[in-house]
């Protein structure tokens, strides 16, 4: 089931075009990443989906009906430059966003109250922000990203400014929200989280996005027929054995053994590979090399270039 | 509009609680109270000392003439030499010498007031008005004018202002009174603005700063919360106004009766007036005073008379439109600049019709219906500073709801103006804005 869709978003700025019939659609309960080198347009994009600006052409769909001004109750947003009143008490001003999002004074003391206890803040409450570290505003400014307990969120490059206990905490937090039927959609310059977190890309270059789908397809699609093998045994025999239709890419050492990386170039397959090498080597491990996705990033982004 | 209450509530309070909003409601009635006390004080302290002026007249004209007040008497030495006096001046009960010398009649310059501080203003304009007076009337004497010729001279016009109003009764009125309340309800919209609009764009700077503006942008429409924080500065402003108001008087009113309990009803403005005529006095004190009385009587009569629905009405519909006809615009450069060191170029024309005004109400003060007045109180950008003035002084209705309504329709229009440079200044940083980048900005397609 498709949750949210962008078709044919134009957005253009005084200088130049920010977003040139841009298209993505995220399903429900998944975790979108929205990728793209700095200055493409992810940001635009994301504002658009939040109605803080309006693009010049195309539409946002919530559940297959065109956004409404009260779909921004059922968003939580987290943007990329943070910051909370900084004269502000953390409780109060907590109170006032989740407010702001709809939820009566009630529910939202409620809930607040259940998140505080749970990262351990209550003694925050009565702080004003300005006296709280980079960290903990982050952890305020989460929660009240997620406390109306929206169906889509949005966190626009979430990971940076944590230190690593905290970008875990919010990894497993994100993880947690889709269990509960969350979907979420993050932009990032980390591919790291990407491959770990998301289950959709889309990559946006230029105002384009020029590549979108679900994950493992395509780092499949992407994929250049190379393997590594490791073994026991001189790398010069296994080398000789090699014929013109393999190619040896790279040699290297795994785990203090030696190891080589040999694409398949034409009419051959993998087994053929290792009936070639059996009689050499010892062979300990034979595995497919999948295309990181930092390499399909580089890789996308550079041919887009030359085009 | 659940929504822009909420704002409305989080920029009131933020701003109710904070200290400085306490410290300013405070000290604002304390030194307002100063200005009205201070001066009845001093009044009231300054005479106290009774001051001994030696007189050495040579020309023996002014022998027993400067007559003496209450604080100020007047020796006359005969025989005795400046000199004289000089060498246990210091030890001596005087408080200043007074030499006249005999080519007074003639000379302007021939008198000498020696002390040993700079003599008081007071002193130096009672001898001189004294010596003027005595010397005129000899010099009347001499031309043959006698003494009740002289006495009759003197007199005095007070001109007490009576208007027909269009129904056909009379009312009587002060100019007095309705220049003091036009200036006052002009200068405190003037004041007000100025106030409460920096408070609006150092409002808008600070959430755009702190970053906080993107959040709540994606759950409420910029302009919501424009308006939200314009409507409640504004509020802060009343209540400030409000407080300042009751504090005032519950000052002057307890000063009054712990420092002055004898002025019973007086206030202290007779106070003041009585100190001032009381240099007058060689003239029978009790005529200045019933004039005084007079006075007094037509001011509380034409304070009577002016038409207060009208005078409060139009001064809360021209404060609110002042106010909110520039609180937008506040708000608009408060969202083009990163840092309010930048806001300058701004605040320029802005300033410009502000400043306009009170120069136009000073101008209006004196001739409430010259054609400088009248144009000033329709434009908009000016009209709620010199409507203010013209006002007390009587407006045709039609001239007052032209001019109303030109404001209204102005500050829809700013407001509608600046909602387009405002929503997108919020989310601008890092660059150099200048009047074409605003164009551009409102001319944006959302």
């Amino acid at each position: 089931m498709e949750l949210l869709r962008a078709q044919d978003v134009d957005k253009r700025f005084v200088n130049h075009l920010a977003l040139d019939k841009v298209n993505i659609s995220v399903p429900e309960n998944s975790i979108y990443g929205l990728l793209g080198p700095n200055g493409a347009g992810k940001t635009t994009l994301i504002r658009i989906i939040n109605r803080i600006t309006a693009p010049d052409s195309g539409g946002i769909f919530l559940n297959g009906r065109p956004l409404q001004p009260d779909d921004v109750y059922n968003i939580g947003y987290l943007p990329e430059e943070r910051g909370l009143y900084k004269k502000m008490k953390v409780g109060e001003q907590a109170l006032y966003l989740a407010q702001l999002k709809g939820l009566s004074r009630h529910d939202a003391l409620k809930r607040l109250k259940y998140w505080f206890e749970k990262f351990e803040m209550q003694a925050w409450w009565d702080k004003k922000v300005e006296e709280l570290s980079k960290g903990m505003q982050q952890k305020v400014q989460f929660i009240t990203t997620i406390i109306h307990e929206p169906k889509l969120l949005i966190f626009d490059e979430p990971f940076s400014g944590f230190d690593p206990i905290n970008a875990n905490m919010l990894k497993q937090e994100i993880l947690e929200m889709k269990a509960k039927g969350a979907t979420i959609i993050f932009s990032t310059h980390n591919m790291g989280s990407v491959e770990e977190l998301c289950d959709h890309i889309t990559l946006i270059n230029k105002s384009k996005n020029i590549l979108e789908g679900q994950i493992d397809e395509i780092r499949n699609r992407y994929k250049s027929n190379i393997y590594e093998i490791s073994f026991h045994g001189e790398i010069e025999k296994l080398e000789k054995t090699l014929n013109a239709h393999y190619e040896l890419v790279e040699k290297l050492k795994v785990n203090g053994k030696n190891a080589v990386r040999i694409k398949l170039l034409h009419q051959t397959n993998e087994n053929e590979l290792l009936s070639l090498i059996i009689p050499t080597v010892e062979i300990l491990s034979f595995n497919e090399v999948m295309p990181g996705m930092n390499d399909i990033f580089i890789k996308v982004v550079n041919e887009n270039k030359n085009k | 509009m659940n929504k822009i209450r909420l704002i409305i509530s989080r920029e009131y309070l933020t701003r109710v609680k904070k200290k400085s909003f306490i410290v300013m409601t405070i000290l604002g009635p304390i030194l307002f109270a100063a200005l009205f006390i201070a001066p009845a004080w001093i009044a009231s302290m300054e005479d106290t000392e009774i001051k001994t002026i030696a007189v050495i007249d040579s020309s023996s004209v002014f022998i027993n003439k400067i007559q003496d007040t209450d604080y100020i008497k007047f020796k006359y030495l005969e025989n005795t030499t400046l000199d004289d006096v000089r060498k246990g001046f210091s030890e001596s009960e005087y408080y200043a010498v007074l030499q006249i010398l005999p080519s007074i009649t003639y000379e302007p310059t021939a008198v000498h007031l020696f002390s040993k501080k700079q003599p008081g203003f007071a002193v130096k304009s009672y001898i001189s008005s004294s010596m003027e007076k005595e010397l005129r009337n000899q010099k009347l004497r001499a031309a043959g004018i006698n003494d009740d010729v002289l006495s009759s001279i003197k007199s005095d016009v007070s001109i007490r202002t009576i208007q027909w109003t269009e129904d056909g009764t009379e009312k009587e009125g002060s100019t007095e009174i309705a220049m003091a309340v036009g200036y006052a309800g002009g200068f405190l919209i003037y004041f007000f603005i100025f106030m409460f609009g920096a408070q609006i764009m150092r409002g808008v700077i600070e959430e755009k700063t702190s970053r906080i503006i993107e959040i709540i942008v994606s759950s409420v429409r910029p302009f919501q919360l424009m308006m939200g924080k314009i409507i409640g500065v504004a509020l802060v402003g009343l209540t400030q106004f409000l407080l300042w108001i009751v504090l005032t008087f519950a000052i002057i009113t307890g000063v009054k009766t712990v420092l002055f309990p004898q002025l019973g009803t007086q206030n202290a403005q007779e106070v003041v007036a009585q100190d001032m005529f009381s240099q007058n006095m060689p003239d029978s004190q009790q005529v200045v005073q019933q004039q005084n009385m007079q006075e007094f009587e037509s001011i509380f009569n034409s304070l009577k008379t002016i038409n207060y629905g009208v005078l409060i009405g139009s001064f809360i519909f021209f404060f609110l439109g002042g106010y909110l006809l520039y609180g937008s615009l506040f708000a608009a450069i408060g969202s083009a600049v990163d840092n309010e060191a930048d806001t300058q170029q701004f605040m320029f024309p802005i300033t410009i019709p502000l400043i306009l005004g009170i120069f136009v109400m000073m101008n209006a003060i004196q001739t409430p219906d010259s054609p400088v007045a009248f144009w000033f109180s329709i434009i908009p950008f000016t009209s709620p500073i010199v409507m203010m003035v013209r006002i007390p002084f009587g407006v045709p209705y039609w001239e007052l709801a032209l001019s109303m309504g030109l404001l209204v329709l102005t500050f829809i229009g700013t407001t509608w103006l600046a909602g387009k440079i405002y929503r997108t200044g919020i989310l601008m940083y890092g660059k150099k804005i200048n009047y074409k980048e605003l164009w551009k900005w409102i001319r944006y397609k959302y």
